[in-house]
């Protein structure tokens, strides 16, 4: 590093000791709020653990399978709010991914120059409406339109279809796992769009216009050269937005119908793991809250894993091709 | 392509080329398509928004305190309370942000260490921020027996940090290593050369960053439940339980009473815009790159 140089003004012995310590204050606090970052990832992980102790001590692991949800009698189970949160975060992407690699297309490979910038950036502020505004929009613009068009329609049509029939028969509730999953798919969205857009982007133009060059149409380019090349962004952009979606409140709470008991029905209400925290926790002590925070921590697994395995995969892209 | 009618008849070739063609007009409509029902989205929601806050955006709602409907209240209370949550919060992050992300540069550059801590923060960057709330329950709220304002402000900070490790690492790394060397030729001591060129340099992108922060934790809702909680009247103290603007929302948004939904609505324009402008102007101080 810099050695310490003898200046024109002052004395040697009196002016290296200062340097040093500015360096050594400075460099020690940069290192240790560094540090801070993975201890407060393993402060997050004890924390939940500590938090979900009482409640698998109480019920065992069985806790996490059963489904049960009664503050009368204390009794709790983990199915449905982790049934709910699986199955809304499914939905969610079923109808999230075909539209996100549509306008992902649309960005990189259709859009004139002159519009790439207005949409780039009308998508990135869809990302940034707060997630409340979506749980709004959905009770007061989404739950009417589903109750009185749109679920019908399914259970008319999908909900005559033997076997899967089931998941979409039942009265049309208008709240529920559906209009969850739906909302929810608006809201990683543009999260999906502006990752993929980027690993879209990592694909040389070279390759690009050689296919091109060759004859190909737009889609043969997406579809042959720029998917393969991206492959994996392209997935750990999904797994990033199924990240989002397994762990959002608010856009969910205000739709999903907070109903502890699982339905075959996905029309039906139910709960998800977040939701169920936002609406009880405030209210909640004894058991309750210890089988609230052991939910927290399954959330916590859950997320992580998804969203590690995401990044790993972002990592490997930007590796091999930086 | 060519069509070589010596080994295909150039019926057969011409057939292909077509449905080629189709193929793809079939998926360019549906990639247009996609990407209109997206704008449309977005101008439904922002539409219906605007529509709603707007016949019920008011003057009062800025001088009352939130009462029990009926009662014409207001939002002050929120308003000032969601400005200080998310101000404290973001004084907590800011400096340790900075410097954490001049470690993983001016520091750690290369090194396992960094990588890890690059790894880790950029899982803290998309982990929910209701996982972050209960956290901060866990270790604020519950030994200290009750919700308070400075939970609230520690959750959001945790929100704000890696968001702000992130743009300063980003913008330190775009700033080049001729400038860092000629600093050090002229004598200048490490820590000098950090404060001195490399932030000066970076300094208009980390202030991207920490807007950015702001705009993402002002309309963070779920942590604020498990940590400031709310308080139906006004206090400036920090160590009670303080409403903010997102969870009255929230509280009003779900009642059934007609002018708290309207005073929700309301809230809801305020902090959408807020959050929308600050996006705005945070991107325009960004040193000319995609974003």
């Amino acid at each position: 590093m810099t050695s310490a140089a003898v200046t024109a003004t002052g004395k040697p012995g009196t002016r290296v000791h200062p340097r040093r310590l500015g360096n050594i204050i400075f460099g020690g606090a940069a290192w240790t709020f560094g540090i801070w970052v993975l201890i407060l990832l393993a402060a997050v992980m004890i924390a939940l653990v500590m938090g979900a102790v009482p409640a698998f001590q109480e019920f065992g692991p069985s806790y996490i399978w059963t489904e049960a949800w009664n503050p009368g009698k204390d009794i709790y189970g983990a199915m449905a709010p982790l049934y709910g949160t699986l199955v809304t975060a499914f939905i969610a992407m079923i109808i999230g991914v075909p539209f996100s690699l549509g306008i992902a297309m649309f960005l990189t490979e259709l859009c004139p120059t002159y519009l790439k910038r207005p949409i780039s950036t009308a998508v990135e502020l869809l990302a940034a409406v707060p997630s409340i505004i979506y749980g709004m929009w959905g009770l007061f613009v989404l739950v009417p339109l589903m109750q009185l068009y749109i679920e019908p329609a399914i259970i008319s049509t999908l909900g005559n279809i033997p076997l899967i029939g089931v998941l979409f028969g039942g009265p049309a509730y208008g709240i529920g796992l559906m209009t969850a999953g739906v909302i929810l798919s608006a809201m990683v969205l543009p999260y999906m769009v502006s990752i993929m857009r980027d690993v879209f982007e990592t694909v040389p133009p070279q390759l690009r216009e050689s296919a091109y060059g060759l004859g190909a149409t737009t889609w043969e380019v997406v579809r042959s050269v720029v998917l393969p090349y991206s492959r994996v962004g392209v997935v750990g952009a999904f797994m990033l937005a199924l990240g989002r979606a397994l762990g959002e409140t608010m856009a969910v709470t205000f739709v999903v119908g907070n109903s502890y008991h699982i339905k075959a029905s996905l029309l039906a209400p139910g709960t998800t793991i977040s939701a169920s925290l936002a609406s009880e926790f405030a209210e909640a002590d004894g058991l309750q809250l210890g089988a609230l925070l052991a939910n927290g921590f399954l959330l916590f697994v859950l997320t992580f894993s998804v969203i590690g395995v995401a990044r790993l995969m972002l990592l490997r892209l930007q590796r091999k091709y930086g | 392509m060519e069509t070589q009618a010596a080994t295909t008849p150039a019926s057969v070739s011409q057939e292909i080329v077509r449905r080629r063609l189709r193929a793809n007009r079939v998926v360019t409509g549906l990639s247009v398509f996609a990407t209109a029902a997206g704008l449309f989205l977005l101008a439904w929601i922002l539409g219906y928004l605007l529509f709603k806050g707007f016949t019920t955006l008011s003057l009062g709602m800025f001088i009352h305190d939130t009462a029990a409907p009926g009662s014409n209240g207001g939002l002050r209370n929120a308003i000032i309370g969601s400005l200080m949550i998310t101000g404290v919060g973001i004084v907590l992050a800011t400096p340790i942000g900075i410097l954490a992300g001049t470690f993983l540069i001016e520091y750690g550059r290369g090194s396992k260490l960094a990588e890890l801590i690059r790894f880790v923060n950029d899982m803290l960057v998309s982990a929910p921020s209701i996982i972050v709330g209960l956290f901060v329950y866990v270790i604020v709220v519950k030994p200290m027996h009750h919700f308070s304002g400075w939970a609230g402000a520690i959750a959001l900070g945790i929100i704000a940090l890696p968001i702000i490790v992130r743009t300063t690492q980003d913008m330190l790394q775009l700033v080049p290593d001729a400038l860092r060397e000629a600093a050090y030729a002229l004598g200048a001591p490490k820590w000098r050369v950090i404060v001195v060129v490399s932030y000066r340099a970076a300094f208009q992108g980390m202030m991207t960053g920490v807007l950015l922060a702001v705009a993402r934790i002002s309309g963070e809702t779920a942590p604020l439940l498990f940590t400031a909680l709310s308080n139906s009247s006004f206090t400036a103290d920090m160590s009670s339980p303080m409403a903010s603007l997102p969870v009255i929302i929230y509280n009003y948004a779900s009642s059934p009473y007609p002018d708290w939904k309207h005073l929700a609505w309301a809230g809801a324009l305020l902090i959408t815009f807020s959050v929308l402008i600050l996006n705005v102007v945070a991107r325009s101080f960004a040193p000319r790159s995609r974003n």
